[in-house]
């Protein structure tokens, strides 16, 4: 009896600390979401349990704002990307694991080299490599210089070389050439870590911030990261309110998503921390 | 764009036709074969990755003009002369509080959030989703959400402090407070996707363990501290280095919550460079700060790659 009601204190206790460990974890979105229902009036006087709830700092986002223009070219971008990366990753993945020519491994450790060089320092020359290419202040300089990315080789070559020998054997004696073997039979059986590799460089690309600030200048493309800062320095604490929508208006998506794909995220997420 | 592994059969079906030479030309070819499939990613890395590391290695050797335009050769006296630089200094010492501030509260709530997170309870799945919640959160929006609550006079801990009749704190004016601000938030958006690649560690734990632990009368704490954590040690060490590698580059998050202040107390490495090279225009000292970072981060990394031959056995 006594163990019984022991582990059901126990058990009470644990959910105690569960339910209070995830109140403050999501303590920010409920605040930033309940004051973007707010009039900024009442946000300013500090009057945060007003009940004048309403839509009107989402209206006002949405309208006075170029919120959307923002939201769009960060999805453009992010998804070009994505497919850029998938391609070019896998391609030279694939060269590393099913092709023999000379130089192959120096050539995959300039790739290793390439992961221990953070993108933050090179920023100067690339400056002036995308000035004097035109580059600036459009898609492109936010696009072409992520085209492919060395994690992305390298984790996809962990994931290529697990293909069974048997696979290559059939195809050599089917008489595939490398484009068929590598497009229909290499990305169907690597499929998992294609759409882990997909994920993470959209993620990376939507969550971009100090190129594109330093890159885009316009409306035109500038994207929603920076386009929050941008509004944020315009309207300097003079409008909480609606810079609370906008938060939420960028948040509520990637969340319902999250929610959705969790489960899905979480073995991707493990599969590529172990590979 | 992916097609279904049936594929196989149909290929099968259709390929009938002089198996020896086809063979042939798959070898013979490899060389094109490679150049095309490697081609693209060489072209992209050579330009923005290699160039730009040697240009600014380059740039680190010598003095420069506020164009940019190297002028007389300075060899390594950047680097003395920066090494000397209190100011410089601070934002080293900076860089690393934060760097193991951050690190050590995302590992230890993390860990924390993760053993709670995989003990076999009815509903614990939707913690485990509200735990994670955080990886769906950007810089701007993390900013936006805790510059809020950190506002010192309409943000939520000031509306605290003032109801329960305290002085509130002066989060983003205060050099000591302002870094605890930026470490806080920072500490936030990493808690979601530390927390999902622990939890996936602890769960791979074999049960068995815990069943013999368990006869032998051994308390939680010892198993946690005996099994679970030994057992995830290598990923113990692979998110170490993810945060801390993380937190060396911060940008955003300072940019947006302190810029740098005040008086320097958050000016981090990354941020230094910023303002070195596009505000003063000094682009010797921002490439040797910048050689400087990628020492750092390479040195990281390494650790990291060490970890990885040793996880992967084929």
């Amino acid at each position: 009896m006594a163990e019984n009601n022991n582990s059901l204190i126990k058990r009470i206790l644990t959910y105690v600390l569960l339910i209070a460990l995830a109140l403050v974890i999501l303590a920010p979105f409920f605040i930033g979401i309940w004051t973007s229902f707010l009039p900024t009036m009442d946000i300013a006087k500090g009057d945060l349990f007003s009940t004048n709830l309403s839509f009107d700092n989402y209206v006002a986002a949405f309208t006075k704002t170029p919120i959307l223009r923002y939201l769009a070219n960060s999805f453009v971008i992010s998804t070009l990307t994505m497919v850029a990366q998938l391609l070019f990753c896998s391609m030279s993945a694939y060269a590393f694991v099913f092709l023999k020519f000379k130089g192959r491994n120096f050539l995959f450790g300039l790739f290793l080299v390439t992961m221990m060089l953070p993108f933050e320092a090179q920023i100067i020359p690339n400056f002036q490599t995308v000035k004097f290419l035109g580059m600036l202040d459009n898609y492109s300089v936010l696009i072409v210089p992520f085209l492919t990315s060395a994690f992305g080789t390298f984790m996809l070559r962990q994931s290529f070389k697990q293909t069974p020998a048997e696979l290559k054997e059939a195809s050599d004696i089917e008489g595939l050439n490398h484009f068929q073997f590598y497009w229909n039979v290499v990305l169907p059986y690597n499929k998992i870590s294609m759409i882990t590799l997909g994920a993470y460089s959209f993620l990376g690309a939507w969550n971009q911030y100090l190129w594109p600030m330093l890159t885009t200048f316009s409306n035109n493309s500038r994207v929603i990261q920076n386009g929050l800062r941008q509004l944020q320095s315009e309207e300097t604490f003079n409008d909480w309110g609606m810079i609370q929508a906008s938060a939420a208006i960028i948040v509520i998506p990637t969340i319902i998503v999250l929610f959705i794909g969790q489960h899905y995220f979480k073995s991707g997420l493990n599969e590529g921390a172990v590979k | 764009m992916l097609k279904s592994p049936t594929t196989d059969q149909t290929i099968s079906k259709k390929q009938t036709v002089s198996k020896s030479k086809s063979t042939f030309k798959l070898n013979a070819n490899d060389k094109y074969f490679s150049l095309l499939f490697l081609g693209p990613s060489l072209f992209i890395l050579g330009l923005f990755v290699f160039y730009p590391m040697i240009k600014t290695f380059y740039i680190s050797m010598f003095l420069t003009n506020t164009l940019g335009k190297t002028s007389v050769f300075a060899g390594f006296s950047n680097y003395a002369k920066l090494l000397q630089s209190p100011d410089f200094l601070n934002s080293l010492v900076v860089t690393l509080a934060y760097v193991v501030g951050v690190t050590f509260f995302t590992l230890a709530i993390s860990l924390l959030l993760a053993n709670l997170a995989s003990k076999k309870l009815p509903g614990i799945s939707i913690f485990r989703t509200l735990y994670s919640v955080t990886m769906g959160v950007s810089v701007s929006v993390a900013a936006i959400f805790w510059l809020f609550i950190f506002n010192p006079s309409t943000g939520f801990f000031a509306i605290i402090a003032n109801a329960l009749k305290m002085t509130p704190i002066n989060w983003l004016t205060d050099p000591k407070n302002a870094m605890w601000a930026v470490i806080i938030t920072t500490v936030w958006m990493n808690l979601g996707f530390t927390f999902l690649i622990l939890l996936g560690a602890i769960e791979s734990v074999p049960q068995t363990l815990y069943e013999a632990a368990s006869v032998e009368g051994a308390s939680p704490r010892f198993q946690f501290f005996k099994i679970t954590l030994p057992m995830i040690s290598p990923t113990l060490f692979f998110v170490s280095t993810i945060t801390i590698i993380g937190a060396f580059k911060s940008f955003g998050l300072i940019d947006l919550i302190t810029k740098g202040g005040p008086t320097n107390a958050t000016n981090m490495l990354v941020y230094r460079i910023y303002k070195d090279a596009f505000y003063s225009g000094n682009y010797a000292q921002a490439s040797t700060e910048a050689i400087i970072l990628t020492v750092i981060i390479a040195a990281f990394t390494l650790l990291q790659f060490k970890f990885l031959e040793k996880k992967v056995n084929y």
